[in-house]
Formats: structure tokens, C-alpha cells, sequence
């Protein structure tokens, strides 16, 4: 087969105009052959017979007339074992692989295999004859603490059978182990490595299911105040040094999920630094083994070229729904979603496309709905679940929460965890604000029982707000007793100390426990003569509650703290 | 094969269009006008019409002069050679020595790769307690000053120059007044720093095209030291004016403007310089402190905003201070568990204590009676400004430990400090 070429006729920043010699296809991958180098690019547009491509790699050095050679195949990545643990860039290029053939600098144009061939222990689970549609699985290895299922290419069409399939032993992951043959007699070679493009959504299960199960992520204003569901969507905007990726990292960690997925995007590099440093050491409380065994990072900093930016959160949640479809649960968590709609105006503005909102393109909300949409429980063909959960950080200019891309997110995710300002500079943290911040699952705690302490943040704020204006002199005893409580459960329940070995990580047994004993507190009427003795017995409760947040569950010393709380609190109680 | 072009077809801004072939993207060109030669860079390609933008500025510029196309993007000579020298934004000498031709490297090179990054461990002192006590610099930090004109952000930025424990010092001056260059030249050369320093100087008379130029002059030239095992602090200032200039091709080339009139790619642009921040395993490193002024005294501005995003912290220069709130430097964590045990929980609870101090500040101002605390935080404050806030103060990091201690012990008695006992029991002074 010849390959289809063009050749430049214009350059633009990253975008560059290509007159093409047949047929192109559009958001197919072209190459720009520069003297050694390939430079990888994709066309986003074609208009009077000019295909404009952006390309993945700086564009310096390029010139009219430069040759181009179209691949007939759109941006894909390939998903296979050996995935886990990997560091990729945004075109799936993996960064340490990369690092060992050119050194300190990332080199344009060098592209390597992501997936290793490496032998592999295959377990055929179909025989010859049987039949197969996209997406069936014909055979397992273990990955890890993982099954992997081998299945067939979501693309396929039609029914298919299976002509000969390898038996159980060792296999490289590029080896043939597997062919299959439709009516027509077509014969397709399968390996255990499936090439997907990545603007395309996976399916191969049977339905899609309602997100109805918690993820649990040791976070107890998210547990139980702002709930994310397995297979749900939620967001964290806020301003900057507001602790939005202090909170990923910590729910990467903590989260009650078997994979997860870190896609840095558009962020500083040093943060990335930190998870590959750290997640190795780290254990997995779930599985005993270091965390990194069930973490993919896909890694496109913010000096990296901008259009691999755009493509990095695709490149990530198509490996999510991969794993999905074994029927695991993935966590996709993606920082900053606000950097990749950057990425996309900066395109829209060499594209000399008609402006949106703050010059965001007009079609910046379906982009981000289509994306968030990705998410999901579903039921696979086996009767087992799996899920994606996405959770996107945003960062909007100026803190302000108005813009356009906030308010996009918005509109889709399930749960909203806006992080403030002001909570972040008198170190609250997590900073989320407990009154802006919203959810539509359901959390590990009914939600009546919820709505009952909920109902004491609000009357608190209200009171608060009302002492700057009348001072505390001018406030009546039974609401400075609400401003107290609200201010005990902020302290003791929805602040938590990322740096305490203990209080980081509140598992739901002990958040269960807490909360009741929170709730009696903040439910029942004391004998208090006065505001001073109301402030110092509020101060004396919040003192023990929090020696207690930070005993060991396993200790000696739990009960007896618990003990000593309760006693607090009875002394008073009415 | 290097043609000559005479026929420049549009001249628009500092941007100029000529028709010509073969011509690479981001390649240098050589225009010869009548007030002498000068340098362009091709920013745009459409068929053989070439876009260029001129660094002297397109003013006086005919439609009959001739373009020479170079073959090359930008460079920059690199050697030790550069050590005391001053170039302008176009990397021309501005100090009467030699052009040098030497060993010419590319600027604005490619990122580094994450993975071989290593996690920033050393920190770099500067004899300003309020950098080196409460928000310490690390090496290879990337690190704004934001502030507002009129601040002294020079002055700041030249102290640390001459006290920084580092091997080379890189300046970068954009838009800078004639006099701020000459203070910063008389004060690095009074203090001897001049001969391990390096300066890119563009004044704010000079054209504003080679405003965009210098901080990846100067951050090739850092990472080449960098690499070659050197410690390497680069001073930038002031990024406000880099991003104006950007701002300026930008609406000339008649791109969409996103907010306030800057570029859509202006997170990107500076994202690519303030990355360039760095710690090379088994070489040098190269750390970034950068001044945004904010125009207007507003954080929400595009340009502080933005570079919030990107930098690892930030410090508040206002009043002549660098504010203790505000103020932050998200690496201190990696470094100041390691200087002397009294570091963090005295850093923490000063701050604390001053914070108390604010609100006793602003209860007086509101004329409530003062308590016997209040009256002891608002000696504290006064103390905690003159002796450690104040800029000109030029103490190490263990004096200045030893001085809060001192502090605490003229205003407070040990258990008012809500300071560990046993670290009390060390240091409490008597």
C-alpha cells in the first residue's frame, strides 16, 4: 500500500497547513519529515483542499515544501499488559525509556514503543470455533496483583470466530496468540496489544449502570459531606496554592479503587517529580504492595508542546475504560483540565476560529461534556461491574469560579469540591468550601443524618457573619452556642491533617464512629452559664476531639481518649 | 545558498512580510535598512509569504530593503568567556568588549525530560531572614517576587545577586530603566560580584521585539552552566514587561487576545521559561526569581495570575517588606527540616504570633481597651519588623534563629509562645 503524502504550505505556531497529494482523513495522524526527524502532528481541520495539522513537537526548522506523510490511522494509543506502573507523555511515549535513549532533554521526534514485549504467562479462556464480538476477552495474564484480560479490538466489526488460539504458556506481548476469521473468510492476527484510538469512546459491555456505590477516599469532608461515586464525575476548581494537587495526590493515595490514573496536564513538572519519587515507597493499604503497581502517570508538563496537552487526557481516559472492561475500578484523575481547554483556544486562535467567551472556542463545552462523559459503572458481558470515576481539577483565572471552563465542568460532573481562598489562607485544609460546594451521590452516611449537621455549618457561618457586624456582645447565648458547634465540626471533622500519620487517612468504620460522636455533640443542649464558659468548653472538646483524630486506631490509648471525650461532653450535657 | 530578498510586501507593527522560498520556521534574517544592518526571526509561514519580526523595530524600514535569510534560529555564544560581560536583548555586547562567535547553542531548547528530574533538596541562603527563616529558597525553585512599582524589587533582587551562595549569577532585564541598569552594574561591581555574573539587559528604550528575547538568552545560557555542573540563580525582572511585549506581537499578528488583550498561550509562554528551572542529577542547577509587578496591585491580573499557576510559591514585596502572609515557598518543606531543629516550630510560631499581633493592631486602631497580651504582641510586632522584617537586615539563617528567640524572650514568658518545652528548654535564652 503507497503511503499518502502532502506537503507544507504554511506554518503557524504548532499548527501547519498541508496541501495533500490524494485523499486525507480528518484527526488522522501525518508525519513532517524533517531532514532524520518525524515530527508527529494531526489534522484537525481540512478546508479548500488544505489539511491543517497541529503538531505534537515544536515547529522550528520546518519549511514550505516540506514533505508530509499521512499514517491513515487515527491518534491511537496501544493497551496491552505492561501498562501499569508506566510514566508516559501525552502521546503515550514512555518518559523513562525515552530519558535512557537522549539523556536530560526531551528530543523531538523520537517515538518509542509504550508497551514492552516481554513474555507474558497467557491463559486461553475460549476455544476454536467459538465466537467473538469487539471487545470479548479470549484469554488472560497476570499483571501484577491483576488479571488482564487479552480481548478482542473494540473496532472490530461483526461477528467473528476464533480459527486458532495458543495455548496456555508463555507468550511475548507482540506475538501472534490468537486468530480469528469472519463469513467472508478474513483472517485477523491478534496479539495481546490492542491499538484504540483515543477520541473514541470504548464500549464492549453490556449496559451502562446508575453510580450508585461511594468511592471512598479516606477524606472526611468528601466521604460524608460531598460523596464521589464509583463511576462518577466531579471537579475541584480553585485558585492557586489553594491545595488542589496536595487533595489529588491524597486521594491517588488513599482512594478506594483498584487502578489509578494520573494525568498531569499542563502542571509543573515538579509535582509529577514528587509521584515518582514517592508512590514507589509508598504502600498500598489495600494490597500490601507499592502503590505504583496500580498507577499509570501520563505526564505532559506545562513546558511541554501544547498540542500533546490536548491529547494527554484522551490518551488516559482510553486506558481507563481499557481496565474497565476487566471489570475494575479506575480512578482517572486529571490536573488541570483548565490547562487542556488552553490548549484547545490556543488551536482555535491559529485556527482563526470566531472566539467563544474569554476567546474560548464555541465548542469548549461539548468537548468537556463529552470527556466527563467518559466516566461511568458498567455491567461487562461476564455479569461483573467496573467503573471510571473522573475527577478534573480546574484552574480558573483569577480564582474566580465565572469562567467559562468551570462553569462547563459544572454543568456535567456529579460532584463539585470548590476549594477557597480564604479557607487556604487561614490553613484550613482541605480547603474545600463546605457551604459552595455541592454532590449528587450518595455518601458512606444517610443523607438525613448529613443534612442535620449540615443545617449547624450553615446557622454558624450565618451567626459569624452577623458577630462582625454586632460584635459577640451583641449576640444572644443559643447562637453563639450554634456558632460554636459549627466551628467545632469544621475543626474536628471537615479540616484534616494531610501531615499527621494518623489523621490523614480516616477509614469509613472510624468516620462512622466519629460522626456519631460529632452528631450527639452537636445535637444535644448544655448548661452554660455564659459565653466565656461556652468558648472554653468548646475549646476543651475540640482539644480532645482532635488528640483523638490523631490516636491510632490499634492503640492502647483509643479507648481511653474516646473515654475521656464523651466524659467531657456529659459533664455539661443537659 | 543564501538569496537576497528586496521586496518587503507589508510592514505591519515590528512585523515585516517578504515573498521567498525555502525559508525555515523560527530562522534568523539579516535586514539591511539605511540606519545599518539588523536581525528578524520568522514567526509565520503561508506559501511563500514570510512573516518576520524585526528586533530593532520595523520603524524606518523601506519596502526596498534587503532581507538575507541566515539559515539558523537564534543563538547565543556560550563559553566562560560570558563571565562579567553585558549583552543587550539581542545578545550584543552593551559593555564595549568583544561580539563573541564562539560555540553558538540555540536558545529556547526542549523541555526536560520529568523523569529525570530529581526532587529539589538543597537550599539556597541569602542572608535575609525572611527568606532564609520563613519561606526558604531552594535550589532549582522557580520563585516570583510580586510586587508594585515603586517597591524596591531592584534593590532586593541586586542583594540577592551579591549574597546568594551560588557559582553564577544570570540577569535578565526587561524593559528596564537606564538607571535601574546602572545600579544593578555599580552595585554587582562594587561588591565584586560582577566577574561570576552574566547580564542581558534590554532598557525600556530599546526595542520592544528584543524584550521577548531575553529570558531565553539568559535561561540558555544558565542551563549550559547548569549542565556543565554549576549552580546557576537566574534574576529576572521584570516579567511583566516580557509579557507585554508578547502581548504587543500578538495583537499585531492579529491573533485572538483571551483576557485583556494578552495571547491565548501566554500560561504556555511562560510556562516554557520558568520550567527551565532545574536540578540535573550529577550537574548543576539552575533556580529562577523572577519580579511581576502587578499592575494595580491586583493578583487576578493575567500576568501574576498565570505565573502563580506555574511557580512554586511566591514572594509579596510590599511596603518595603516581604509579606509573612501571602508569601510562600512550596519547597521549604524539602529544606528546612534538615537546617536546625528549632527551624520549623520557631518559623511556625512566629508567624502565628504575629498574625496575633494584626488583629490586637487592628483592635487598637478600632479603640478597644488593650489587655496586658495585647499590649506584649504589639511590642512583639514592632520588634519582629525592625529586627527581622526589615530588608535590611543581614544576618544567617542561625543568627536570625537566635535572634526570634531573643524576640520572644523580651516580649513573652515560655508557655505564651505555645512553643514545644523541650525546644524551649535549648534555646530560651537567660
Amino acid at each position: 500500500m503507497s503511503v499518502k503524502t502532502g506537503h507544507v504550505v504554511g506554518v503557524n505556531g504548532n499548527l501547519v497547513n498541508v496541501k495533500f497529494d490524494d485523499s486525507v482523513i480528518k484527526n488522522e495522524v501525518g508525519y513532517i519529515i524533517l531532514d532524520n526527524t518525524r515530527l508527529k502532528g494531526e489534522v484537525i481541520r481540512i478546508m479548500n483542499g488544505v489539511a491543517s495539522l497541529q503538531v505534537y513537537e515544536m515547529t522550528e526548522g520546518i519549511k514550505v515544501g516540506d514533505r508530509v506523510e499521512f499514517s491513515g490511522e487515527l491518534l491511537s494509543v496501544e493497551l496491552g499488559p505492561g501498562l501499569l506502573t508506566q510514566v508516559f507523555d501525552g502521546l503515550q511515549n514512555p518518559l523513562p525509556e525515552l530519558a535512557e535513549k537522549c539523556g536530560f532533554f526531551l528530543q523531538r521526534g523520537v517515538y518509542l514503543d509504550p508497551i514492552p514485549n516481554i513474555e507474558w504467562e497467557f491463559t486461553p479462556s475460549l476455544k476454536v470455533g467459538e465466537s467473538v464480538v469487539a471487545g470479548d476477552s479470549f484469554g488472560s495474564v497476570p499483571e501484577g496483583i491483576f488479571t488482564h484480560r487479552i480481548m478482542v479490538p473494540f473496532s472490530l466489526q461483526g461477528e467473528w470466530k476464533i480459527k486458532s488460539i495458543k495455548e496456555k504458556g508463555k507468550y511475548k506481548s507482540h506475538d501472534t496468540i490468537c486468530q480469528i476469521e469472519n463469513d467472508k473468510g478474513e483472517v485477523k492476527d491478534l496479539s495481546m496489544i490492542i491499538t484504540q484510538p483515543v477520541k473514541r469512546a470504548i464500549k464492549g459491555y453490556e449496559e451502562r449502570l446508575r453510580p450508585d456505590e461511594p468511592m471512598v477516599t479516606k477524606i472526611r469532608i468528601i466521604d460524608t459531606f460531598l460523596p464521589v461515586a464509583k463511576g462518577g464525575t466531579y471537579c475541584t476548581p480553585g485558585p492557586f496554592g489553594a491545595g488542589k494537587t496536595v487533595l489529588q495526590h491524597l486521594t491517588s493515595r488513599n482512594a478506594d479503587v483498584d487502578i489509578v490514573i494520573i494525568a498531569a496536564c499542563g502542571e509543573r513538572a515538579g509535582e509529577v517529580v514528587e509521584i515518582l519519587k514517592e508512590f514507589p515507597e509508598l504502600m498500598d493499604p489495600k494490597t500490601g504492595r507499592s502503590l505504583m503497581e496500580r498507577t499509570i502517570i501520563i505526564c505532559n508538563t506545562s513546558s511541554m508542546p501544547v498540542a500533546a496537552r490536548e491529547a494527554s487526557v484522551y490518551t488516559a481516559v482510553t486506558m481507563a475504560e481499557y481496565y474497565r472492561n476487566m471489570g475494575l475500578d479506575v480512578l482517572l484523575l486529571a490536573d488541570s483540565t483548565s490547562r487542556w481547554a488552553q490548549a484547545m483556544r490556543e488551536m482555535s486562535g491559529r485556527l482563526e476560529e470566531i472566539p467563544g467567551d474569554e476567546a474560548f472556542p464555541a465548542y469548549l463545552e461539548s468537548r468537556i461534556a463529552e470527556f466527563y462523559e467518559r466516566a461511568g459503572k458498567v455491567r461487562l458481558k461476564d455479569g461483573s461491574t467496573g467503573s471510571v470515576t473522573i475527577g478534573g481539577t480546574v484552574s480558573p483565572a483569577g480564582g474566580n469560579f465565572e469562567e467559562p471552563v468551570t462553569q462547563a465542568t459544572l454543568k456535567v460532573v456529579g460532584a463539585f469540591h470548590g476549594l477557597s481562598r480564604e479557607r487556604s489562607d487561614a490553613r484550613k485544609y482541605p480547603a474545600i468550601d463546605p457551604l459552595d460546594s455541592w454532590s449528587n451521590y450518595k455518601g458512606i452516611i444517610p443523607k438525613e443524618k448529613v443534612e442535620k449537621i449540615y443545617s449547624y455549618i450553615r446557622k454558624s457561618n450565618e451567626v459569624s457573619q452577623m458577630m462582625k457586624v454586632v460584635g459577640e456582645e451583641g449576640t444572644s447565648l443559643d447562637d453563639y452556642i450554634s456558632y460554636q458547634k459549627g466551628e467545632l465540626i469544621d475543626y474536628v471533622y471537615l479540616q484534616q491533617n494531610s501531615f499527621d500519620p494518623v489523621d490523614f487517612s480516616a477509614p469509613v468504620e472510624r468516620q462512622n464512629e466519629c460522626f456519631d460522636i460529632l452528631s450527639d455533640i452537636v445535637l444535644s443542649q448544655y448548661d452554660l452559664k455564659d459565653k466565656k464558659e461556652v468558648r472554653q468548653f468548646f475549646n476543651e472538646i475540640r482539644q480532645l476531639f482532635l488528640d483523638f483524630n490523631a490516636t491510632p486506631s490499634d492503640s492502647a490509648e483509643y479507648e481511653e481518649r474516646k473515654k475521656s471525650l464523651l466524659g467531657k461532653v456529659a459533664e455539661k450535657k443537659r | 545558498m543564501q538569496k537576497v530578498y528586496t521586496k518587503i510586501e507589508s510592514i505591519v507593527g515590528n512585523v515585516i512580510t517578504v515573498r521567498a522560498d525555502g525559508v525555515r520556521n523560527s530562522d534568523l534574517a539579516e535586514i539591511s535598512t539605511s540606519s545599518g544592518v539588523g536581525l528578524a526571526r520568522v514567526i509565520k509561514l503561508d506559501n511563500d509569504l514570510v512573516s518576520l519580526e524585526v528586533f530593532s523595530g520595523a520603524q524606518g524600514v523601506s519596502t526596498g530593503d534587503r532581507v538575507r535569510f541566515l539559515g539558523y534560529p537564534m543563538r547565543v555564544s556560550f563559553s566562560d568567556n560570558l563571565l562579567g560581560r553585558i549583552f543587550d536583548g539581542a545578545g550584543r555586547p552593551r559593555d564595549n568588549g568583544p561580539e563573541l562567535t564562539e560555540n553558538m547553542i540555540a536558545i529556547g531548547g526542549p523541555s526536560v525530560n520529568p523523569s529525570k528530574r530529581i526532587m529539589a533538596r538543597n537550599m539556597i541562603r541569602t542572608g535575609i531572614p525572611m527568606i532564609d527563616m520563613f519561606n526558604s529558597l531552594v535550589e532549582s525553585q522557580k520563585l516570583p517576587i510580586f510586587s508594585v512599582s515603586g517597591e524596591p524589587y531592584n534593590q532586593l533582587l541586586a542583594r540577592i545577586a551579591m549574597q546568594a551562595e551560588v557559582d553564577i549569577i544570570i540577569l535578565g532585564g526587561m524593559g528596564l530603566k537606564y538607571d535601574d541598569y546602572l545600579y544593578f552594574r555599580d552595585t554587582l561591581d562594587k561588591s565584586g560580584s560582577l566577574s561570576h555574573t552574566i547580564m542581558f539587559i534590554h532598557t525600556a528604550s530599546d526595542p520592544t521585539v528584543e524584550c521577548t528575547l531575553v529570558p531565553d538568552l539568559s535561561l540558555a545560557v544558565a542551563e549550559q552552566f547548569a549542565l556543565q555542573g554549576k549552580k546557576v540563580l537566574c534574576l529576572l525582572t521584570d516579567m511583566t514587561n516580557f509579557c507585554d511585549a508578547l502581548k504587543e506581537t500578538a495583537i499585531t499578528m492579529e491573533q485572538v487576545p483571551s483576557n485583556r488583550g494578552y495571547p491565548g498561550d501566554l500560561y504556555s509562554a511562560l510556562a516554557s521559561r520558568y520550567e527551565k528551572a532545574v536540578d540535573f542529577e550529577g550537574a548543576g542547577s539552575v533556580t529562577i526569581l523572577a519580579v511581576t509587578t502587578m499592575p494595580g496591585d491586583d493578583v487576578t491580573h493575567p500576568v501574576p495570575d498565570n505565573t502563580g499557576y506555574i511557580t512554586e510559591g511566591q514572594y509579596y514585596l510590599k511596603n518595603g517588606w516581604i509579606e509573612p502572609f501571602g508569601s510562600l515557598s512550596r519547597l521549604k518543606q524539602n529544606v528546612n527540616k534538615d537546617t536546625r531543629d528549632d527551624h520549623r516550630a520557631l518559623m511556625d510560631g512566629m508567624i502565628k504570633l504575629y498574625a496575633s499581633y494584626k488583629e490586637s493592631l487592628e483592635k487598637k486602631s478600632m479603640g478597644f481597651m488593650m489587655s496586658d497580651w495585647d499590649e506584649k504582641l504589639l511590642k512583639y510586632g514592632a520588634l519582629f519588623e525592625s529586627r527581622l522584617m526589615d530588608l535590611s537586615v543581614n544576618i544567617p539563617l542561625e543568627e536570625a534563629l537566635d535572634e526570634g528567640w531573643k524576640i520572644l524572650a523580651e516580649c513573652f514568658e515560655p508557655n505564651e509562645t505555645l512553643l514545644r518545652s523541650d525546644l524551649i528548654e535549648k534555646y530560651w535564652p537567660r
